[in-house]
């Protein structure tokens, strides 16, 4: 599971006062209890992934996000890396109420990163008005001049090719992505579940889009490409209380292996660790908790806090072993749910790309 | 005593400063006169000043408010704007955020009710909802109140001064006109006085506008951006914020007048403090002597002299602030009615101490003592040990000061009269206005105890020898000591004089310039088109009509200057009644012909035009060149105003609101008209009225704007008076070896103090003459100079006879009153003490 998860849903607690997963721990295993609540829809093991309809927004469920990162290269080879993310988060399913009083929000977040600069920006929209929203089909994610989208008249199947674009007052970006392989289901078959209690969402992936484009920093344009990275995810009750933050990593093998791993961390027992190894042939297989190590190797003050930014990596039944270094250790996201979140690169018993995010330090 | 026996310099300082303070417990009327005289400076200066910091930080709560500060896009028809708009904006990239704001009314009060959406662009809201984006760390349960405004039940949100006018408590359910009720109230900081803010779409229901907006205040985000007509054509256009600066620029006058006074009665406190310090160095004198033949060096006795006045000046000081305070907590209900009459900015009518006031007022005492207390202070340091402990001979020492008096007085007034060309560029016409104003009151005051010794010299040479003579010259003898306090009672009549003369003329002005203005019978304001449109048609039915004329409005800005552009018809009314200033040849058929304009006088001012210049209005169809045919009179409005033809206005501003009618009626018909209209249309008070009630509404402004300056006028009056009795009380015992010799040839003491009190009316009379050519300067300065510069209107100058009469009388009684105490102690005084005086041979 993507962890903006966090972020969002202090907002959400924020916006709401409600202590969202505070009742979770009795509704059992599956955590089917919650999701009556207001009439939201519930995440069920049974509920298949219909693509390309899941691409558009589940206005039903409490929370959703379009999550894209990408890795970059310049003309003269320099890396970098960027992120756009939409998030939704619903106080009541869709319908109930419209214009200004329909209790759908969105917050999206962008940012570009660099060897030597990462710069972030936000923006929050309330849903009923037109401001931010999602349509499908043509596909078609915004909030402001903010946008991911089908070029084209949205025919046909293909989630691709897109453009995605995002502007702040001290960087900027405009790409065009596009896809051969199929989404993934990550966790079993789309479900993912989070934690023992039971919380999951429905979670796909689309890890190996060729992306290029243009992205600005200060006033200078670069030339980029490389590949792209897009987790679909959505739920009507995602985590627990005690739940104190998340390290995820998307990396990618080589053209057409890739692996999902995140570990949830709890301050009353231990961490969840689980992920997904994607193939470009559409197929994905679950690593249960216990296939997978994940280890801090080296702190960095970020912003005054102490972040790992260096981890070893191991799943022994694949064989892999790696350590991961980042592009920029001072990737921070310096957004009013602030959190850690830039391209890495890993070596060891296989060499890639990919990217880190990192919530709750 | 060992100590004071030390060498020079090794005096300790606290026996010689308490030997220095002794002779106070030996004067308690002069440390009275020393301490209220500082006091009362001190009380008016930092009242003044609290008022001033009250109102300038309402105008920064006014410009912080919502959309307030920021440029906005506003419907180029004057009505309101599709939301959709707004979503294209922000979809182009444009940092708009939506407002609905309407004036309404609750409980029969005026409010201002404001709908925003904090979600789109929390900073430019400048609201302080709690925990929510834009905040750090909203971890945890937070406040809840971001989502409390957004989500239902909702909220209202009020400055805690509005909720006191509106007569309601947080929860309280504010209710509109039409019984519309708004969420709960809740205080909260930061919102201006006068508003109540929602949600955007709580307001656009309250209101019945869903979807609909008023404007879009446009956020401070550099980023690039779609061309706003590439979007939205030409249906909004952008109109730059008034500033904080436009508030206090409007307001600036206002405050400075403000300030003058503040000033003026803190110098005429400092002349009572002045008099105290220096007559209790005259009296201590032989003191001084002795202390310096015991060792204490001159620097110790000057330290130990300021000591005294620091001490002194902190005590009288934090007195003065208390009734600072008072004072300003007094008048701050009548400043807060001023400044919402003249420029309608809202002050709440409650004050905020500030530290920062407090300092300054403790620091402005401190200064004044010591300023006061300069020419003591120089004179302890530098007399020499064995100088005689006797007051000098005081006529020689009486000619030289006058002597220093006139050309001092000269002096001043020169620099005033070359101020205006030599430092009008650099400090500006309204500083170098009051510049020449103060160089005039101060070389005035200088000139009084000249003019008074001239004239008392030649009435002594008139006098018959003997007594009367006697009555001349010691009145010249006494002059030294009661200068100073004639100088304050000069001062308080002359600013009196200057601006009640000012206050009248602009009355007298106003109240024939509202006649003319107010022509129609009756002015009404339609709710909506289709209300007006029906209210025509029945009013041009009816035979009691005479004519129904269009009063539209729409505002602009031309060459920076908010600017209001009203229309009107062609009508004998106005080419008859309608006062115009200057002119060309035929303004009237000019204006009607669609290419000239009137423009009024304080635009005309401040862009430097006269009649037959070309200017450029901007409409919202685009600009518009027109000639100016006539200047008019606009008293009291802040903004620019031009008039044009009705056609003329509709063509520049399409989409103009065309609710506002005058009505003219048959002779005696106009009561049942009006009544028709109340009836028929449920015309409420707001939105019609009668000729009559515009008149009283504006005068009743008028009267209050000039309340405080009223009360200023009082209190600086009072102070003079204060003045004069201390000085005459601690004269009166220095007195007594000029009075025993001319008791001792016969006089008895009842035909003294009559004398006494005969010779201060004559004092006070002759500076109540000399007040009078003053305060007609200062009328002047203020009309011609000042106002121009200020308000950008010139007044005719009034003049008011049969108040300079109450104000001489006035002179004469507090010379009277103040007279009053030291004549009764003469009258009683026992014999014993008159002889004792040629027995304490000196």
């Amino acid at each position: 599971m993507r962890r903006p998860v966090g972020p969002w849903l202090a907002l959400v607690a924020s916006l709401l006062s409600l202590a969202i997963a505070t009742s979770a721990p009795a509704q059992g295993y599956l955590g089917l209890g919650a999701a009556q609540d207001n009439g939201f829809a519930e995440v069920r093991p049974d509920r298949p992934i219909s693509l390309p309809a899941d691409h558009g927004a589940h206005p039903d469920f409490r929370i959703e996000w379009w999550y894209v990162t990408a890795n970059l290269k310049g003309p003269d080879g320099a890396d970098y890396g960027l992120q756009w993310t939409l998030f939704r988060s619903a106080l009541a399913p869709e319908g109930s109420e419209e214009g200004w009083q329909a209790r759908q929000f969105w917050m999206a977040h962008a940012a570009v990163t660099s060897a030597d600069t990462h710069r972030s920006a936000e923006r929050f929209a309330r849903g009923g008005v037109g401001q931010a929203g999602v349509t499908h089909p043509p596909f078609e994610a915004w909030i402001d001049d903010w946008r991911f989208a089908h070029l084209g008249d949205g025919s046909g199947d293909a989630f691709s090719p897109l453009v995605m674009t995002a502007r702040s007052d001290d960087f900027a970006y405009d790409l065009e992505l596009s896809a051969e392989a199929p989404e993934v289901l990550q966790g079993e078959a789309g479900y993912s579940v989070k934690s023992e209690l039971g919380q999951a969402s429905h979670y796909f992936s689309q890890p190996f889009f060729h992306i290029r484009g243009t992205i600005v920093i200060d006033g200078v344009e670069t030339e980029v490409t490389g590949r792209a990275w897009m987790d679909r995810e959505w739920s009507t009750q995602p985590l627990v209380e005690t739940q104190t933050g998340w390290d995820w990593f998307a990396l990618r093998f080589d053209e057409d292996n890739a692996l999902m791993v995140y570990r949830l961390r709890h301050d009353d027992r231990d961490a969840y660790v689980t992920g997904n190894w994607l193939t470009a042939d559409g197929r994905s297989e679950r690593l249960a908790p216990g296939e997978i190590e994940m280890t801090a190797l080296e702190i960095t003050e970020v912003k005054g806090r102490d972040v790992p930014t260096h981890w070893r990596i191991e799943v022994p039944a694949r064989e892999i072993d790696i350590t991961t270094r980042p592009l920029n250790a001072q990737s921070w996201m310096d957004v009013s749910f602030d959190y850690w979140e830039g391209p890495v690169f890993f070596e060891g018993s296989h060499d890639g790309i990919g990217y880190l995010e990192m919530t709750g330090y | 005593m060992i100590a004071t026996l030390l060498p020079a310099g090794g005096a300790p300082l606290r026996p010689v400063v308490l030997a220095l303070l002794s002779h106070w417990r030996r004067h308690p009327v002069q440390l009275v006169a020393l301490v209220v005289g500082l006091a009362v400076a001190t009380a008016l200066w930092s009242g003044v000043q609290a008022l001033n910091a009250e109102a300038r930080a309402s105008y920064d709560a006014a410009a912080e408010q919502v959309g307030g500060g920021v440029p906005r896009l506003v419907p180029s028809d004057g009505r309101t704007l599709d939301q959709a708009d707004w979503v294209a904006l922000r979809r182009a990239g444009w940092p708009v955020s939506p407002l609905i704001e309407r004036e309404v009314t609750v409980g029969g009060e005026p409010v201002r009710l404001t709908g925003l959406d904090p979600l789109s662009l929390p900073a430019l809201t400048g609201l302080d909802l709690g925990d929510g984006p834009g905040q750090e760390d909203a971890e945890g349960d937070g406040g809840d109140g971001f989502a409390s405004f957004i989500l239902p039940p909702f909220q209202t949100l009020a400055a805690r001064e509005t909720l006191r006018r509106l007569g309601l408590a947080p929860g309280d359910r504010p209710v509109l006109e039409d019984g519309t009720a708004l969420p709960a109230l809740v205080e909260a900081p930061g919102i201006a006085a006068g508003v109540l803010v929602a949600d955007v779409g709580v307001v656009q229901r309250a209101l019945g506008l869903e979807g609909r907006l008023s404007g879009l205040a446009i956020g401070d985000d550099p980023r690039p951006r779609a061309d706003l007509a590439e979007v939205t054509g030409t249906r909004l256009s952008r109109i730059e914020p008034e500033r904080p600066g436009d508030l206090d620029r409007l307001t600036r006058s206002f405050h400075m007048n403000l300030t003058a006074f503040g000033l003026l009665s803190f110098t005429v406190g400092l002349f009572i403090v002045h008099a105290a310090i220096g007559l209790a160095f005259e009296q201590r004198r032989a003191m001084f002597r002795t202390l310096r033949s015991t060792g204490v060096s001159a620097r110790r006795l000057s330290l130990a002299l300021m000591v005294e006045i620091l001490v002194l000046a902190a005590v009288s000081g934090s007195l003065g602030l208390i009734g600072g305070y008072l004072v300003a907590a007094a008048l701050l209900p009548d400043v807060a009615a001023s400044i919402g009459g003249l420029y309608g900015a809202e002050v709440p009518g409650t004050l905020a101490l500030r530290p920062s006031w407090f300092l300054a007022g403790l620091g402005m005492a401190i200064a004044g003592a010591l300023v006061a207390g300069t020419q003591s202070l120089w004179r302890a340091a530098t007399m020499p040990v064995l100088a005689s402990a006797m007051p000098e001979a005081w006529a020689v020492a009486q000619r030289r000061w006058l002597r220093r008096q006139g050309a001092l007085a000269g002096a001043i007034a020169l620099a005033g009269l070359l101020l205006p060309s030599l430092g009008g560029e650099i400090l500006g016409g309204l500083v170098a206005g009051f510049g020449m104003l103060a160089a005039m009151v101060v070389a005035a005051a200088l000139v009084l105890p000249v003019i008074l010794a001239w004239a008392l010299t030649q009435a002594e040479r008139r006098a018959r020898p003997g007594l009367m003579r006697w009555f001349w010259a010691d009145g010249r003898q006494q002059l030294s000591g009661l200068s100073l306090a004639l100088m304050a009672l000069l001062l308080a009549l002359a600013v009196n004089i200057g601006v009640g003369t000012m206050v009248g003329s602009f009355r007298a002005t106003f109240t024939t310039w509202l006649e003319d203005r107010l022509a129609a019978d009756a002015y009404l304001n339609a709710r909506d088109a289709a209300q007006a449109e029906a209210i025509v048609a029945s009013l041009e039915a009816d035979p009691g009509v005479t004519r129904v004329l269009p009063n539209w409005h729409a505002d602009t800005r031309v060459q920076g200057w908010p600017t209001e552009v009203y229309g009107f018809a062609d009508d004998p009314l106005y080419r008859e009644r309608w006062p115009l200033l200057d002119t060309v040849g035929a303004p009237w058929d000019l204006v009607a012909s669609g290419e000239g304009l009137l423009v009024s006088e304080q635009m005309a001012y401040r862009l430097e035009l006269s009649p037959g210049d070309a200017i450029t209005v901007p409409g919202a169809s685009g600009e518009w060149t027109g000639t100016i045919a006539g200047i008019y009179a606009d008293y009291g409005n802040p903004r620019g105003q031009i008039r044009v033809d009705i056609d003329r206005l509709t063509a520049l501003f399409p989409g103009v609101e065309r609710r506002a009618f005058g009505v003219l009626t048959v002779e005696g018909e106009r009561a049942r008209v009006v009544g028709m209209l109340g009836e028929d249309f449920g015309l409420g008070p707001d939105q019609l009225r009668d000729q009559a009630g515009i008149r009283a509404l504006s005068l009743s402004i008028f009267d209050r704007t000039f309340v405080v300056t009223a009360a200023l006028n009082t209190l600086t009056l009072g102070v003079a008076g204060i003045a004069l009795l201390t000085s005459l009380v601690t004269l009166s015992g220095l007195r007594l070896p000029q009075l025993a010799p001319v008791w001792a040839v016969g006089l008895t003491r009842r035909e003294l103090g009559v004398m006494e009190l005969a010779r201060m009316a004559a004092l006070s009379l002759a500076t109540a003459v000399v007040a009078l050519p003053l305060g007609l300067g200062i009328a002047w300065l203020l009309v011609a100079v000042i106002n121009v510069e200020a308000f950008g209107w010139r007044l005719p100058l009034h003049l008011f006879p049969g108040d300079w009469l109450r104000l001489a009388v006035l002179a004469a009684l507090v010379a009277a009153v103040a007279t009053l105490q030291p004549m009764l102690r003469l009258m009683r005084m026992a014999p014993a003490r008159l002889i004792a005086v040629f027995a304490a041979a000196r």
